[in-house]
């Protein structure tokens, strides 16, 4: 079986499968708990400075999907609401009876070098691998000047990144705000700031829904609401851009990536190291099915990865970087075209109203006059290979998107004799 | 009473027992079953469900309104097109219809969408004020419908909609035609016939005159005479008799008389019910009648059929109900005598084997008989000889002894229109029969409108 041990910036874990910061590391019997289930390492629910923060009743709200799965999740919880010295307490007690599982403290603080100089000798004298800094959270903190506050300055992120490597030997996981334009630039702050890694998304800006009796959105707390942080499946699209970004960012590559946003299950993981991020952080899966999920996801990615032959995670991890490219290098001869496979067609009709409606008319509807029924046939001259056919049909592998040779080499938008301003014309 | 079998014992079962065995044969959907029903949709453009449907419910629509739960707008969805929709979704053969069709009746795809008890679900949940259609401005026009069954309510409703004024004379006690007197009891539970024509009248225009038969003491020339057209809903009041010396013993009658009986009745033990009972038919109504007689403590219940399971037409689904209720079926036999004891009354019947010569049944000679206490006879129903007996009804062109009409469900005589079961096209069914109804008052409205125009 594939090795799934991981030395991420030098924390060392039996797997690349960790507990984000976050209520289910907020303490040690869930930790404990987690590692008897067989996750690799968790970080620790974000302490700050004493007296901890407040909570309020009702934290959550969810997006659902068609069969009520959750496909996003929304939270207002603040970092942990315990004290200080409880937290260190158990983290040394739990690091102590796990010693072969990573564990890395997530801090924040405000943006004084003394509040850091302070807390990072206590957090190094629990044992623990590392600390992340929560750059990113998004609710209730920044109006205090922190989280996604300190995340969404450049300045800030390097500022405290720097402090953090002054003050402590801990290898440090600056974790960052996807609520930012270019999430390069706080990427290259922190390693200007001496950051041993990257960890991203934290959640985004969100309100999910809204009681239109009451006209409030979720979660109620009273009679009010306040935007969240949305994560779950719905963010995973966006967190693999932001991953791909930073992997492929030349002022960037080769810092490592802790990959985090709408990991459920072993393809998720894997999407995110073949995009270069060196472990994963879970979260939202867990919450919502509770720890045991670590097991089949690991082993899910044993398999997967011995069916690739990939005996490490090193063996693939990055390996989808160099194919994430600019629009601007695709290959403009490339062509691909719809296929359906009429023996596994259900006639829905959903390829041909979707088709003719919003995009190409490349499909026909041939109906048979004598029985009514209906046949659904790829225009091959006017399709453009969007693929929307494919995406809209409910059979799996119904329709297929086929390459045809055009027998064209390959030729980007900066090489096109029909890109107007050829002039600016650059080269692959 | 039913004359035919008043020397036959009452069950032993209590009342409330027996109505434990005639309730709903589908129970309706819970909302998290709706709902989860509901997301199986694939919600199909140019959809099979909708074409295959007689009166074209835009099935995707309503089922998507369901699962946004906009149940309301799913009620209007299907009403639109079936104001008898709550009773169709309970009786129509889905399992040919629009189930059939769903792309998800389908080896990979599991099951169809449950089409039927999804509209039963939106029908049965709507919290619509009042009646949520209105009348369009009045045409001063008056129609006659004969016939308060699903053809005549479909049509007056329409015609009312349409802004004419309606009379419906119907012959018996109740409106809804089959839906009350002829539907399996555990199909239509709980009134409910009598509560869709509550609310199908709701709309307003519409007068049901009951006690009404034509033939009788109503006639086609005098409804011609005082209205502006007439839509003739007649069903078919007469059971197919077998031509056998003894078809008037004791102990025979025909299904659906006993089937009105048995869905009219207050008390269920106070109906005779046959230790052992033969039915003779292939048909829904002879599934219908073996079925609920057996769920009334007959023992031994025998399905006698002269072709083979594959030529019945009742559905699959249904026979699958007779099976599940421990319905004998014996095929490729016909009845070839009545026996009766000495008081006159059937014992029992012979029966003799049939076989197909070429595309012809014919007998083989060799003969068994069936032990019963009663034969109830399902072999199809025919128009009562008297309905169209007077001078004007007699002119109707008839194929067989279906009226003939056109594509607008039009007779031969100006004026007068037919549709439902009465009429030749289609398969007698409820739903086929409401759609009869909407189109031809359709025709109805706007062939008063050209005449008016012409004037």
């Amino acid at each position: 079986m594939a090795d799934l041990s991981v030395n991420f910036c030098g924390i060392k874990a039996p797997n690349p499968f960790w507990l984000a910061s976050a209520p289910p590391t907020d303490k040690a019997y869930n930790v404990i708990r987690a590692f008897e289930a067989g996750w690799g390492g968790v970080v620790w629910k974000t302490l700050g400075e004493d007296p901890p923060a407040v909570n309020v009743s009702s934290r959550y709200s969810a997006t659902y999907g068609k069969n009520r799965e959750v496909i996003g999740f929304n939270n207002i919880e603040l970092i942990t609401d315990r004290s200080l010295e409880l937290n260190l307490q158990e983290i040394t007690e739990v690091k102590k009876a796990w010693p072969d599982r990573a564990i890395v403290v997530s801090l924040m603080l405000p943006c004084e070098e003394h509040y850091w100089a302070d807390i990072l000798p206590k957090v190094e004298a629990t044992g623990a691998d590392g600390i992340e800094l929560n750059f990113g959270c998004p609710h209730g903190m920044p109006e205090r000047g922190m989280g996604s506050a300190v995340g969404q300055v450049p300045e800030y992120v390097e500022l405290v990144t720097s402090w953090c490597k002054k003050h402590s030997k801990l290898p440090v996981i600056v974790k960052l705000t996807p609520n930012i334009t270019d999430i390069r630039k706080p990427a290259r702050a922190a390693k200007a700031g001496g950051a041993d890694a990257v960890s991203l998304i934290n959640t985004i800006n969100s309100i999910t829904s809204l009681d239109l009796d009451r006209m409030v959105a979720f979660p109620i707390v009273g009679g009010a609401s306040t935007h969240g942080g949305y994560c779950g499946p719905a963010v995973k699209p966006i967190a693999l851009n932001m991953v791909a970004e930073i992997a492929r960012d030349p002022e960037t590559r080769g810092l490592p990536i802790s990959g985090i946003g709408g990991i459920g299950n072993w393809k998720d993981a894997a999407e995110f190291i073949a995009l270069g991020a060196g472990c994963v952080q879970v979260c939202t899966a867990a919450m919502l099915h509770g720890f045991r999920i670590v097991q089949e996801m690991k082993d899910g990615l044993e398999r997967w990865m011995d069916s690739k032959g990939y005996k490490t995670l090193d063996d693939f991890m990055g390996k989808a970087v160099p194919n994430t490219t600019d629009w601007k290098y695709l290959d403009m001869n490339y062509k691909s075209i719809a296929q359906i496979d009429q023996d596994n067609c259900i006639k829905c009709g959903r390829c041909y109203v979707a088709c003719e409606d919003t995009s190409h008319q490349s499909i026909f509807q041939l109906v048979d006059e004598a029985s009514g029924d209906r046949t659904y046939e790829v225009n091959k001259e006017e399709c453009v290979g969007c693929n929307l056919c494919e995406i809209t049909c409910p059979v799996q592998g119904c329709i297929t998107m086929v390459a045809v040779p055009t027998g064209k080499p390959y030729m980007n938008w900066t090489q096109d004799p029909r890109n107007p301003r050829a002039e600016l014309k650059e080269t692959a | 009473m039913i004359e035919a079998l008043k020397y036959i014992p009452q069950p032993k079962a209590t009342n409330d027992e027996l109505a434990g065995h005639f309730t709903d044969l589908a129970p309706p959907l819970t909302p998290r079953q709706a709902a989860i029903e509901s997301s199986r949709c694939l919600y199909c453009y140019d959809a099979p469900c909708t074409r295959i449907c007689p009166t074209g419910i835009d099935v995707a629509s309503f089922i998507r309104n369901i699962h946004d739960r906009n149940v309301n707008g799913a009620a209007v969805t299907i009403l639109q097109q079936n104001i008898l929709g709550g009773s169709c979704a309970r009786v129509c053969p889905t399992e040919i219809l629009c189930e059939d069709a769903c792309v998800r009746n389908h080896d990979d795809e599991g099951q169809p969408v449950k089409i039927g008890l999804l509209q039963r679900y939106a029908l049965d949940n709507c919290t619509l004020e009042g009646h949520p259609f209105q009348r369009a401005p009045s045409t001063g026009k008056k129609v006659a419908v004969v016939g308060a069954g699903p053809a005549g309510l479909s049509c007056a409703h329409r015609l009312a909609m349409l802004g004419n004024d309606v009379v419906i004379y119907e012959a018996l006690e109740k409106s809804g035609g089959l839906n009350e007197y002829g539907i399996a009891k555990y199909k239509l539970t709980d009134n409910f016939a009598q509560k869709e024509v509550d609310f199908l009248l709701g709309i307003g225009g519409i007068e049901v005159r009951h006690g009404q038969k034509l033939g009788d003491n109503l006639h086609l020339k005098d409804l011609k005479a005082q209205y502006d057209a007439v839509f003739l809903g007649l069903g078919l009041g007469a059971s197919r008799a077998l031509g056998l010396t003894g078809e008037d013993a004791p102990g025979l009658m025909a299904a659906v008389d006993y089937i009105s009986e048995l869905r009219q009745a207050d008390d269920l033990s106070k109906l005779p019910v046959p230790r052992r009972a033969i039915v003779i038919g292939a048909g829904n109504t002879a599934i219908d009648m073996a079925v609920q007689i057996q769920r009334l403590g007959a023992e031994e219940v025998t399905l006698v059929y002269r072709r083979g399971v594959e030529d019945m037409s009742a559905t699959h689904h249904e026979q699958e109900i007779a099976k599940a209720n421990y319905v004998r079926m014996v095929t490729w036999a016909q009845p070839q005598q009545v026996l009766v004891d000495e008081a006159g009354r059937v014992r029992g019947m012979r029966f003799e084997r049939t076989m197909l010569d070429g595309t012809r049944l014919v007998g083989t000679g060799v003969t068994f008989e069936v032990t019963a206490d009663a034969v109830f006879k399902a072999i199809g129903q025919s128009m009562q000889a008297s309905t169209l007996a007077d001078p004007l009804a007699t002119m109707l062109k008839r194929d067989g002894d279906k009226i003939h009409v056109d594509a607008g469900f039009r007779t031969v005589l100006p004026g007068i229109y037919a549709g439902g079961d009465c009429v030749a096209p289609g398969q007698d069914l409820t739903v086929q029969a409401v759609e009869h109804g909407k189109l031809a008052a359709h025709a109805i409205h706007t062939d008063i409108q050209s005449k008016v125009r012409a004037a």
